[in-house]
């Protein structure tokens, strides 16, 4: 065939191929070409090495490196460390006839569930093109009068306050007279989002903790318990309760900063969760508190909520079993009532409220449900913020948002919009190596972050990964600074729901009300 | 301190908050043995003792309730041994780690909800989504007893430990009226006296027969059900026991498409 020839150019190769060269399943199209310039391989093997999936493999009989393509799921690992740049990962150029409403995906995706009638599970976040209103929103700056700032040259605050905040406060000789809830003083607006150790592993889970205790920020464990060497963190430290109520004791619930509730996450709003038992790895056994190699089932609710009502029943047991010495915060995710539900947690005494958009990541959850079910959060978030002000209870909590936060630029438009911190995850994730493949349920991360196996979670160094995230989040923090300076502003706690430094581009009158910002030229 | 010291609260007209501030005070200073009296309906008893005396200490605790304790009695509990004199609520050994929950009486629902650990004996009735989520790790294991029926999603989810359910309050003749016994379930044992139905037990439950090892643990559980209700236990024979337990760990494999 001509296209064979065409891509591989070796001149010593076999014109014939042999059954160990045909696809393993041959009614699906690969989605990604697999390229070897067989003029620059030197045969090294690193390829082989550095691929879980299987693609790479030596024809000692050819004397030849070649490729199962059907198997490649896009991480660019193999293409990254060929020594001689070899090799090129690109979307198969070979696809489906275009069709406007089949497309490609949605024919491989029936295909795979024809073959295995199974539910089609993904991992990372929504990569599906529904708009992004944080990129329709344009920040204002000062120009004349209300002089910008340089945060260079003057002071700039970024500290934030987590915790409910009282109405009003007593005074006495210049001392704070009443009693006020429990605060969390945290040095940037920027929280690392729950991620469990089962998702990830040790040492990426070691570096975000390390690294929001030398930022002065706070990292979340997920639901996955708290490994034993993760306690020296505790100052640090976000404990999760979810229904799965893994490794959660009173140990785990007083070595925490702030517990969290969570009810919901953006990529899977509405179901559980589940870590296979691959995943359960006797560390991880240790963490969750439950037998190596059994399947980690989170039930869709929490048993013991059904209602809010409920809900305040166990956020008041958290806070006995803590003695009242932490903020309990409930994640939800963003949906419809969202609005609706938000005032209800608030009623129902939390501290914080964290939301949790429809692009949020997640080491596993069913694609259907990551790409259609949940909202934005830049609606929620702003949904959520006038509600609790209208109602006059905005002040008696945190909110914070996340899911889909992806620069300075997101961050500081979501506190205009309303919140006081967020959450970022994904974000976090590509510091530390994820080129966002989405095969994180699969346990074979590439990158060493979504993985049990310590062949592979051995490709992150803890220290550099630590590194890497701190610079990320100082590097937004400067740009935060820039933004706040150029608007004329000194501290984050003046931008706080201040919606009038946003104007929307291409926007409808619907959507521009619900975000409660005026459009660009007005 | 020689002797145990013991102290008697009075619960009546107390908020929670207050009830638990106080008993935390007690074990604080050394209290062995906290009696209340006249509890109506306050949450969270036991719940907030952690990091008032070291571990051992909290083994040997005592809490005895006269009254009704509200929801959520033991919550998270770590090592006392709580006995009431009476009926007790929803939810009560929630996510429980170590200790003993003892009720003269009936019990909500939820009880024993995810627990990983400890004992709870129950005298009579109890309600819906009995033991659910329940898991063991390691030496921890919890094992519930309760003396009567219960009322339907027992033991779902469950991931490990025991329940035992006497049915000392079905009628002669009369099956169990609980169903979706066990769906999900993917670790642990349901040991159930008395007639139930295959179409009351959820799909990927089996019914195994009992081991030497089972018969042995029922024995204790059931001599220890009559030493602390004061019971005559002498009528309950093994082979009326249904055991159940999942056929899979692993429940959930087959579901997705890779
Ligand atoms: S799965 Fe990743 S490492 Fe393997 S061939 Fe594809 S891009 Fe390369
Ligand atoms: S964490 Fe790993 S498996 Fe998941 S998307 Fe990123 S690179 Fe892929």
């Amino acid at each position: 065939m001509k296209i064979e020839e065409h891509q591989n150019n070796n001149p010593s190769k076999p014109a014939q191929r042999k059954a160990s060269d045909f696809k393993i399943r041959s009614n699906r199209l690969s989605e990604f070409a697999v390229q070897r310039d067989y003029d620059r391989c030197i045969k090294c093997e690193v390829c082989i090495k550095q691929c879980s999936f299987d693609v790479h493999y030596r024809d000692e009989e050819d004397d030849l490196i070649k490729h199962r393509p059907e198997n490649c799921v896009g991480c660019h690992r193999c293409a990254v460390m060929c020594p001689t740049a070899a090799i090129s990962i690109t979307p198969n150029p070979a696809q489906y006839r275009a069709h406007g409403s089949w497309s490609g995906e949605h024919v491989k995706d029936i295909n795979r569930q024809a073959e295995t009638g199974g539910v089609v599970l993904t991992g990372s976040g929504n990569d599906k093109a529904a708009p992004v209103y944080w990129d329709r929103m344009l920040i204002n700056a000062s120009q004349v009068t209300n002089p910008s700032i340089d945060p260079l040259r003057e002071p700039m605050e970024l500290r934030t306050y987590i915790g409910a905040k009282p109405a009003s406060v007593k005074v006495k000789d210049g001392k704070l007279a009443s009693e006020m809830p429990p605060q969390i003083k945290i040095q940037m607006p920027i929280l690392f989002s729950a991620i469990s150790y089962g998702a990830i592993s040790y040492n990426v889970q070691k570096a975000i903790a390390e690294a929001a205790e030398e930022l002065g920020t706070l990292y979340n464990t997920g639901e996955g318990g708290l490994h034993p060497d993760f306690y020296k963190y505790k100052d640090n430290t976000i404990v999760q309760v979810a229904s799965g109520r893994f490794g959660v004791h009173p140990d785990y619930l007083n070595a925490a900063r702030m517990v969290e509730i969570k009810i919901g996450q953006g990529a899977k709003p509405g179901i559980g969760g589940h870590l296979a038992g691959e995943k359960v790895s006797e560390s991880v056994s240790i963490t969750r508190m439950i037998p190596m190699g059994t399947d980690a089932i989170s039930p869709a609710p929490q048993h013991d909520i059904y209602s809010i009502e409920d809900l305040r029943m166990l956020i008041f047991a958290l806070k006995e079993a803590t003695n009242y010495r932490v903020p309990v915060s409930v994640k939800i995710a963003a949906v419809h009532n969202a609005a609706a539900i938000a005032s209800g947690i608030v009623r129902a005494g939390a501290d914080v409220v964290a939301i949790d958009g429809f692009r949020g990541g997640t080491g596993a959850a069913p694609k259907a449900i990551r790409d259609n079910v949940g909202l934005p959060i830049e609606f929620a978030l702003a949904a959520v913020d006038q509600r609790l002000r209208d109602e006059g209870i905005r002040n008696q909590v945190t909110l914070i948002s996340g899911g889909g936060i992806r620069c300075a630029a997101d961050i500081v438009k979501a506190i205009a919009l309303g919140a006081d911190a967020v959450y970022i995850g994904t974000a976090a994730l590509i510091a530390v190596g994820c080129t966002l493949c989405q095969k994180c349920y699969s346990g074979k991360c590439n990158w060493g972050i979504a993985t049990q196996n310590p062949y592979l979670a051995k490709r992150v160094n803890s220290e550099i990964a630590k590194n890497r995230l701190v610079n990320l989040v100082q590097g937004w923090s400067h740009e935060i600074k820039e933004m706040l300076g150029g608007m004329g502003i000194n501290s984050i706690e003046s931008l706080k729901g201040s919606r009038s430094q946003l104007r929307g581009v291409g926007l409808t009158s619907e959507e521009l009300d619900i975000l409660g910002i005026r459009p660009a030229g007005m | 301190m020689s002797i145990a010291t013991s102290i008697e609260i009075d619960a009546a007209g107390l908020y929670y908050k207050e009830l638990n501030a106080q008993i935390r005070d007690a074990v604080s200073e050394g209290a062995l043995k906290v009696v209340l009296k006249n509890v109506t309906g306050q949450r969270y008893i036991g719940t907030n003792l952690y990091g008032t005396v070291d571990r051992d200490t909290l083994r040997k605790l005592e809490i005895e309730i006269h009254g009704t304790p509200g929801n959520d009695l033991g919550m998270f509990l770590d090592g006392p041994t709580i006995t009431v004199h009476g009926n007790v609520m929803d939810g009560s050994g929630n996510t429980m780690n170590h200790g003993r929950i003892v009720a003269h009486g009936r019990a909500g629902d939820i009880t024993g909800f995810s627990a990983r650990g400890g004992e709870m004996f129950i005298k009579g009735n109890a309600g819906y989504r009995v033991g659910i989520h329940m898991k063991e790790y390691g030496d921890m294991r919890p094992v519930m007893t309760i003396g009567g029926a219960t009322q339907d999603f027992l033991g779902e989810y469950m991931a490990g430990g025991v329940v035992i359910i006497l049915g000392l309050t079905l009628k002669p003749g009369e099956a169990h009226y609980c169903n979706h016994v066990g769906t999900g379930m993917h670790g642990g044992m349901i040991f159930l006296r008395g007639n139930i139905e295959p179409h009351q037990i959820g799909t990927g439950v089996g019914m195994p027969e009992l081991t030497d090892k089972d018969a042995e643990l029922l024995t204790n559980y059931i001599a220890e059900y009559g030493r602390l209700f004061d019971t005559d236990v002498s009528e309950i024979k093994l082979e009326d026991f249904t055991k159940l337990a999942p056929l899979s760990v692993r429940p959930y494999k087959q579901v997705y498409a890779y």
